[in-house]
């Protein structure tokens, strides 16, 4: 198998799935990059050039340019998959998210309900999400909790490349709205990725690390620092399972009330602000569902309640870290 | 409109210290010293000088992701300008917000913004204050080709014209927003676009600080009396990347240095000038020196100024805990 990064992952679950299916289309800003410019061979793929190569395969009809302007190419991406089409849209950075929210949470997410049943809305909204980048507050959020309230949605958080294709191909061949949420200091992260297309199913969660002690959920980026954590705990005897979620919208609660019932110690890592977030929520479905098993106060581990700041410094402090996680398995054990 | 002498140099030294700042930017950023995302305005200074130098502290602007030269120009303080940049704690946003943040409200600057098409709407408000007050101030909105496209912007049109806002709308038009060119992006005209929200409008040469700033003056008069929002469409060029690091594959063999060669608003300011014999070359150069001197220094200091420490993170979320 060869090694793929996560940009090349997400990448090719696109171009697969638009070889398979004439329906899936492409647009966001600077896909064709732009439609004006010199060769096709140049298309930008998007600002970091997740879709690159696809302009020059696909071809105008299937891979297009869209004027700034998120409200209405979201909204057309809505009404396109109401009506037939399989749009798979690039929404940049998640922040911009804010110019086109009705067009997400009052259409695409509502339709199905609010018409009884009679309408699909196949649409892939993927969007940049994440501190690290040294982008400061408008270009830095980790906004997936805020989607996850939103009843019609659709919300995956894939962890690695091999995770990123499989969500992928499923989130396009899901009929519902999906928003995806790609980590941009993920992008050249690599692992072992399947060439021929497959599919990891919505709300299944995958275990990275199985042990007895503690259960740390992380999402995202947090994975990957979760199971460095684990490993290096490992060493001292504290096994740790490590769950990733994926998707946050539907949620797999009966694995995890597994493993909170095997360990009974739990921290939950999330890359969000604290109040009402993926953390907070997992943190009291736990609390509902699993008092009982606990031997020790839940722990959550986040970002501050603070816009995510520019200096170098700061963010450092603002992402999770590793150490913040050690730390605060340990603290179950006290 | 005529000019003295201080006018002219004055204007003259706030090009410059944005085409030095950008350079200087560009040079560090190259060189690893600055984090983050940094776009550049370098080419596009009389647009911001010739519009900020009618404008004075009850004035407001709003500007966008590429907002040094609209800080500049407004008087924002510059050494605290790089201190941000460097993310440093006496920068003029104590270091949280970066180059897509300046802002400074004291100086009528109400911030770059880094979502596009943020500013419009916030400048109708900063007009409603000066309309309200009766401050005789007037609010001016920077936003770009490609953020002309933005329901944001074309919203502000109307609601300007419907509230009769002492508003400017500026489309600072280069281009290009990323790689794609508002040749196909933008479609009618921006002109057509006033109309259609029964605004007058102006298009101008963004490279002749005089043109814009006479341009600019109508407009501003215009607000001024009460006679509500006109828009002006700027046509410029700008000499770097979209963001720093941006390798231009969508732009023309040879287009930087044409622009740069012939379309270079300090070049065409100092020829005009010497040649109607308003400013001696020695003065422009006196000045070229300074800024230079200014530039330097604020780089060092900013090299050298201290990180906002751990407490920092945690305040200013909120006014009161
Ligand atoms: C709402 C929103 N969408 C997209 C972006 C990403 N983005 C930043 S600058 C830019 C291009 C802006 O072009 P233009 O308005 O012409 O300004 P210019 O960069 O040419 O000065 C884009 C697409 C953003 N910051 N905000």
């Amino acid at each position: 198998m060869a090694k793929k990064s996560y940009r090349q992952a997400i990448n090719e679950a696109i171009a697969q799935e638009m070889r398979r299916d004439e329906n899936v289309l492409l647009w966001g800003e600077d896909n064709a990059g732009g439609a004006g410019a010199k060769g096709e061979d140049d298309a930008w793929g998007g600002v970091l050039g997740v879709t690159k190569g696809l302009y020059p395969e696909f071809g105008p009809d299937r891979v297009l340019d869209t004027p700034i302007s998120e409200s209405a190419f979201v909204g057309a991406a809505a009404g396109a998959a109401a009506t037939g089409l399989r749009p798979v849209v690039e929404l940049m950075f998640a922040d911009f998210m804010g110019v086109c929210f009705d067009q997400i949470f009052n259409q695409a997410a509502k339709f199905r309900y609010m018409f009884g049943g009679k309408a699909v809305t196949p649409l892939v909204v993927r969007t940049m999400y994440g501190a690290g980048f040294r982008a400061a507050s408008q270009h830095s959020q980790c906004l997936y909790s805020l989607f996850t309230h939103v009843p019609g949605l659709k919300v995956v958080v894939p962890s690695s490349p091999y995770e990123a294709k499989g969500l992928m191909i499923q989130a396009i061949r899901d009929d519902d709205p999906v928003i995806f949420f790609e980590h941009k200091v993920m992008y050249d992260e690599e692992e072992e990725v399947p060439d021929d297309p497959y599919t990891i199913p919505f709300g299944e969660a995958n275990l990275t690390r199985e042990g007895d002690d503690v259960t740390i959920v992380a999402l995202g980026r947090m994975v990957g620092f979760a199971n460095q954590v684990a490993d290096k705990l490992e060493k001292e005897g504290i096994s740790c399972t490590v769950l990733d979620p994926r998707t946050t919208s539907p949620f797999d609660t009966e694995t995890l009330m597994e493993c909170v019932e095997e360990t009974g110690r739990v921290v939950v890592v999330d890359e969000s602000n604290p109040r009402c977030s993926m953390a907070s929520d997992i943190s009291s479905m736990i609390a509902q569902d699993a008092f009982g098993a606990l031997k020790a106060p839940i722990k959550m581990v986040t970002a501050p309640h603070t816009p995510v700041p520019f200096a170098p410094e700061l963010e450092d402090l603002y992402v999770p870290s590793t150490a913040k996680i050690e730390a605060a398995v340990r603290a179950t054990f006290a | 409109m005529q000019f003295n002498r201080e006018q002219l140099l004055e204007a003259y030294r706030s090009m410059r210290t944005i085409r030095d700042f950008e350079e200087r930017v560009h040079e560090e950023f190259s060189g690893g010293g600055i984090p983050g995302f940094v776009h550049l305005y370098a080419g596009e200074e009389a647009s911001a000088v010739g519009i900020c130098s009618h404008l004075d502290n009850r004035d407001m602007i709003a500007s966008t992701h590429r907002g040094h030269g609209h800080c500049i120009a407004k008087g924002v303080d510059v050494p605290g300008m790089m201190m941000e940049i460097y993310g440093r704690r006496n920068g003029v946003c104590g270091g949280k917000g970066g180059s897509m943040h300046i802002a400074d409200l004291s100086k009528g600057m109400m911030g770059a913004n880094g979502i596009v098409g943020g500013g419009p709407p916030l400048i109708c408000g900063a007009a409603m204050t000066a309309k309200y007050k009766k401050t005789g101030g007037v609010a001016v909105a920077f936003v770009g080709d490609g953020g002309s496209n933005q329901g944001t912007t074309l919203e502000s049109y109307n609601l300007a014209n419907v509230w009769n806002l002492p508003v400017i709308f500026v489309v600072e038009d280069n281009g290009y927003a990323e790689s794609t060119a508002s040749g196909w992006s933008v479609s009618g005209t921006q002109l057509d676009r006033a109309k259609g929200f029964g605004m007058p409008g102006v298009e101008v040469d963004g490279h002749d600080f005089f043109a814009v700033h006479e341009a600019a003056s109508e407009c501003i008069d215009r607000a001024r009396n009460g006679d509500g929002p006109s828009l002006m469409h700027v046509k410029l060029n700008r000499f770097f990347g979209h963001f720093e690091g941006d390798a231009m594959t969508y732009r023309e063999e040879g287009e930087i240095q044409r622009v740069r060669a012939e379309r270079d608003s300090l070049k065409i300011f100092r020829a005009r000038v010497t040649e109607m014999a308003l400013l001696e070359d020695a003065q422009l150069d006196e000045i070229d020196a300074q800024v230079a001197a200014l530039i330097d220094q604020c780089v060092k200091e900013s090299e050298n100024a201290a990180a906002p420490s751990e407490a920092d993170l945690l305040t200013d979320v909120y006014v009161t805990y």
